[in-house]
């Protein structure tokens, strides 16, 4: 059985207008210790997926169907009390910006000693010296000093080393980073995403990174997830995900890498946009701007095709299958 | 319908753009807007018209009998059918006092508020559009005046004014000062609003379009960026109405603002405390009740505009 | 903190500072101290020579010195009505105006908070939107007709509490008359300090909720739900503190708004305040009085203010009380 089970969940935001769909349809699976990439643009659903998943969506935003099963337990239809006592100590969060992410008026021994309060029943003094365990952990410097320092006394690099030492505080199964190092400084982003991949490792950590960098995501996770309009629209193991991309969108996404486009040349770009989550067309959400656009693109949805040990949705490449099968018939 | 081409390439007119607005389209669905906008609308034309339709002349002292005083409204036992809502102190007839009482009040909120927003939009303007020096002393006077409580300051004003020039000069002139005194102590709200949304505005590439065209520092002030400003100016025009309304029936109700011989409604409400508790609560009720709708009112639209113009007001 | 003190000081030295100057020009201004002092039956020199001794034709700024230099003595000036003191007279009333804002203060706090965070967590819940709705009612009734109502109401209708006065008041420490020691003195504080807290009880009930509302879709607080921590800590210890602190700011303000307010209230109540004697004085023109209220008046802001900059800095972690940020 896989560690979290994530099956057909849809998401709403119930606006005045109407709902309005972020998340539509989204299945997969997570090994434990498994390392998963989730790429698209910003507003993709990236995000919303990533909070759905400890069921944690601001309102308006709700899940309108589907199931998370999390070891044998539905999150989608948990009670409140008990998922409380699975966030934070089997799933943990790791959020994009570390500026925001602490309480500004409370230190930071308060918000890591909270936390291991709230789910063992431990003492303060213990809960203080796990605290600073972590802390040495994520290589902080002089980590005695930090734990009473607020959180504007520390650089954006340390702050960010703190949120993945609470992340890793009560050695949860699952870490969810949602751009972890997007905010960061050049130059410490590497230093900061080693840090956090060597630190699950050695827990046997399950990741979940949520990010729009395909290099990072081709460089360190061993599964990934390709989404578009609140859809999956391609997933599989990275290597052939980014070696062999079939959908058209993970095509254009691949060709418009610098490192991809030939040098004196011009960067391939997807022509238009992504459609807003209100106005999505009929069919294949990418028809408008696919290159290869057929009539049935605009008329119905595309459904899974097995493509080596990818799945993609796209109508061409189920064509393309479609017509090897009859030629190896023939 | 014979040329529809014709109409095709023709700018909307205001009108057709006004319909077709967030504006009007939340209004339309917004039932107490619309009820709020109605009562206002019925205050200002009984209050423009209040000569007309008044029964009396409340100023005119040759149509008051002393006799007739403090009779009750008319459906009491006791009341008369020619007055209305009773009498007050003087044998005024309450209604006609209460229609120029209005007219009164109306007329000094909006011409403080009416002052405040010039005062706020050239000073915001002047502060946002220049910057450096000028712009942070002005808002340091600003930040000063805003400190001390408005209702204070015209206090104070107000009752050094009319020690120093004796009641009766002070009576002839209480209009004036009371517009004077709320109009200048609350400039402050509209310049800030008004020099956020300039600096705003002033990043953004027409203002800088305009200026590579040539167009002056005033015309790009007046002309492009000031429009740009309008809903705030409109949000906070609405609240401030309502709060030189009530600051001005503060400053009656304490006898430092009209006089009992030409009332608004603040002073018709404090003429009719010393007898409220006699029993002819109707000379203070009755006012009292128009004052608190009138004000509820504005501050209703106020709030209504708020959430749907949705401006950057400036958090103080 | 010695250069918060030393900042702090020197504003409230600037601020005591046009305060003064704008008294005293009233003083110069205002009346006859000349006719207060000898009546109208005085020949024009000995007039003259009286101004002389009195230092009247000296030039402004003369003048101003040995008023300041007075001043900062506690020497005001008698007043013209009660022949004392100016200053004497108003420290007297300044416990009545004092416990009547400190009544409202408690209401406020003992009010607002608890409404205006629990409207920020069920904003759509019925009692939200009550509160919403009569708050701005609230906000529309000028402060002397809730005064009216309340007194309708439960002084005459309900003859509950008294209505005008403050009740029996005991001496503590020699110098304060205190109305809080007693039943009666509490029972008189009651509607006077509800009809002063109901101008700024709808506007904090607001203010809370607003700021509550947006602490609550901030990041921080997302990551202490995704840190499995308690409603409740969130609520308090994480959404609150962040709350108070522009809320204390306001608050500050508000504070030196409600004196202001005191005088119509405690004209409406005759309560013996600061704000009714100030009333009396101005249709006196007791001018040393008044310029004794001002001066008053004044310090109360710069202390305030004051004690709200310290007790934002003691909350906020993030200022500095030496200045710098």
């Amino acid at each position: 059985m896989p560690l979290l089970e994530v099956n057909n969940l849809e998401v709403c935001f119930g606006l005045r207008s109407g709902a309005v769909k972020a998340l539509r349809d989204v299945s997969f699976t997570l090994e434990r210790g498994e390392r998963l990439g989730v790429v698209g643009e910003s507003g993709a659903g990236k995000s919303v997926l990533g909070f759905s998943i400890i069921n944690l969506l601001s309102r308006p935003g709700q899940i309108s169907s589907g199931s998370v099963h999390f070891e044998g337990n539905d999150l989608a239809s948990l009670a409140p009390g008990e998922l409380r006592s699975i966030r934070g100590n089997r799933i943990s969060m790791i959020f994009q910006d570390p500026m925001m992410t602490l309480n500004p008026v409370l230190t930071i021994g308060v918000q890591m000693v909270e936390c291991l309060l709230a789910h063992r029943k431990i003492s303060k003094a213990d809960a203080k010296r796990i605290s600073l365990k972590k802390l040495q952990q994520v290589q902080i410097p002089s980590p005695e000093k930090r734990l009473d320092q607020y959180p504007h006394e520390l650089s954006g690099g340390m702050r960010q080393r703190i949120v993945i030492a609470i992340g890793l505080l009560l050695d949860p199964d699952i870490i969810i980073a949602d751009e972890p190092t997007t905010a960061l400084d050049v130059t410490i982003q590497a230093e900061i995403m080693d840090l956090m991949l060597n630190l699950c490792e050695q827990n046997n950590v399950a990741l979940i990174l949520i990010t729009h960098d395909l290099g990072v995501v081709s460089q360190v996770t061993q599964r990934m997830l390709v989404m578009y309009a609140g859809r999956i629209i391609e997933q599989g193991p990275t290597k052939e995900v980014i070696n062999d991309a079939q959908h058209p969108y993970t095509q254009g996404l691949m060709n418009a890498l610098p490192q991809m486009a030939i040098p004196g040349q011009k960067l391939n770009q997807i022509k238009g946009t992504m459609p807003p989550l209100q106005r999505i067309p009929k069919g294949c959400s990418f028809n408008p701007r696919c290159e290869y656009v057929m009539d049935v693109c605009k008329q119905k949805l595309p459904s899974f095709t097995e493509s080596g040990n990818c799945q993609v949705a796209c109508h061409m490449v189920a064509e393309s299958k479609q017509d090897k099968l009859l030629v190896k018939e023939v | 319908m014979s040329e529809p081409t014709l109409n095709m390439e023709q700018p909307p007119t205001a009108l057709q753009r006004f319909k077709a607005s967030h504006f009007w389209h939340s209004f339309k669905i917004d039932r107490v807007a619309q009820l709020s906008f109605l009562i206002f609308l019925t205050y200002a034309v009984l209050a423009i018209s209040a000569s007309f339709i008044a029964p009396f002349d409340p100023y005119d002292a040759s149509q008051i009998d002393i006799m007739n005083s403090e009779i009750p409204p008319s459906w009491q036992e006791e009341g008369e059918e020619g007055f209305l809502l009773g009498t007050d102190a003087q044998g005024r007839d309450m209604l006609s006092t209460i229609l120029y009482g209005t007219r009164v009040s109306l007329m000094i909120g909006l011409c403080a508020v009416a002052l405040q927003a010039l005062l706020g939009i050239v000073i915001g303007l002047t502060a946002g559009y220049i910057g450096g020096r000028v712009d942070s002393f002005l808002m340091r006077i600003a930040d000063i005046q805003l400190s001390f409580s408005t209702l204070m300051v015209a206090i104070i004003v107000l009752a050094v004014f009319q020690a120093t020039f004796g009641t009766e000069l002070y009576q002839q002139l209480a209009m004036i000062m009371l517009i004077l005194v709320i109009g200048i102590a609350e400039w402050p709200q509209y310049a800030r609003t008004i020099r956020a949304s300039v600096l705003a505005e002033k990043k953004k590439e027409y203002v800088d379009a305009a200026r590579v065209m040539g167009f002056g520092r005033l015309r790009i002030m007046f002309r492009h960026i000031l429009p740009n400003t309008l809903s705030p100016i409109l949000v906070i025009s609405t609240v401030q109405i309502a709060n030189a309304i009530i600051s001005e029936a503060s400053l009656s109700f304490l006898g430092l603002g009209m006089p009992v011989s030409q009332p608004s409604l603040g002073s018709l409400i404090s003429s009719g405390f010393e007898y409220i508790f006699s029993g002819a609560w109707w000379i203070t009720v009755i006012p009292g009740v128009v004052l608190i709708v009138l004000v509820l009112v504005m501050n209703l639209l106020g709030d209504w505009m708020r959430d749907v113009l949705n401006p950057k007001l400036y958090k103080g | 903190m010695i250069a918060f003190f030393v900042k702090r000081f020197f504003q409230a030295v600037v601020v005591m500072f046009v305060i003064s100057l704008i008294s005293f020009s009233i003083q110069d201004n205002l009346g006859d101290p000349l006719r207060e002092l000898v009546g109208q039956a005085v020949s024009e020199e000995e007039r003259q020579a009286l101004r002389e001794e009195m230092g009247l034709n000296d030039p402004f700024l003369v003048q101003y010195v040995r008023f300041a230099k007075k001043a900062v003595q506690g020497d005001l000036g008698d007043s013209y009505f009660f022949k004392k003191p100016a200053f004497e007279v108003i420290m007297k009333k300044l416990p009545a105006t004092l416990e009547l804002v400190f009544g409202a203060t408690i209401i406020i706090i003992l009010f607002s908070v608890p409404i205006g965070v629990y409207s920020a967590i069920n904003p759509q819940s019925w009692f939200s939107k009550t509160v919403m709705g009569l708050s701005i009612v609230g906000i529309s009734i000028p402060v002397f007709l809730t005064a009216i109502g309340l007194i309708y109401l439960f002084a005459i209708e309900l003859n509950w509490l008294p209505s005008y006065g403050r009740g029996e008041t005991s001496n503590v420490m020699g110098f304060w008359e205190t109305g809080l020691l007693s039943a009666d003195g509490l029972k008189h504080l009651i509607l006077p300090s509800f009809t002063l807290a109901s101008i700024m009880l709808p506007l904090f009930i607001r203010l809370i909720r607003a700021e509550m509302m947006e602490v609550l879709q901030s990041e921080y607080v997302k990551f202490a739900w995704a840190k499995g921590i308690s409603p409740r800590r969130i609520y308090f210890v994480h959404a609150l503190k962040n709350t108070m602190l522009p809320v204390i700011t306001v608050g500050g303000v508000q504070i030196g708004t409600m004196v202001a307010y005191t005088i119509l209230t405690e004209t409406v109540f005759q309560w013996p305040g600061m704000g009714f004697l100030f009333l009396e004085a101005v249709n006196r023109v007791d001018t040393p009085l008044i310029v004794a209220y001002l001066i008053v008046v004044g310090a109360i802001f710069v202390v305030t203010n004051t004690l709200v900059d310290l007790i934002y800095g003691l909350v906020n972690p993030t200022v500095n009380l030496a200045g710098k940020k």
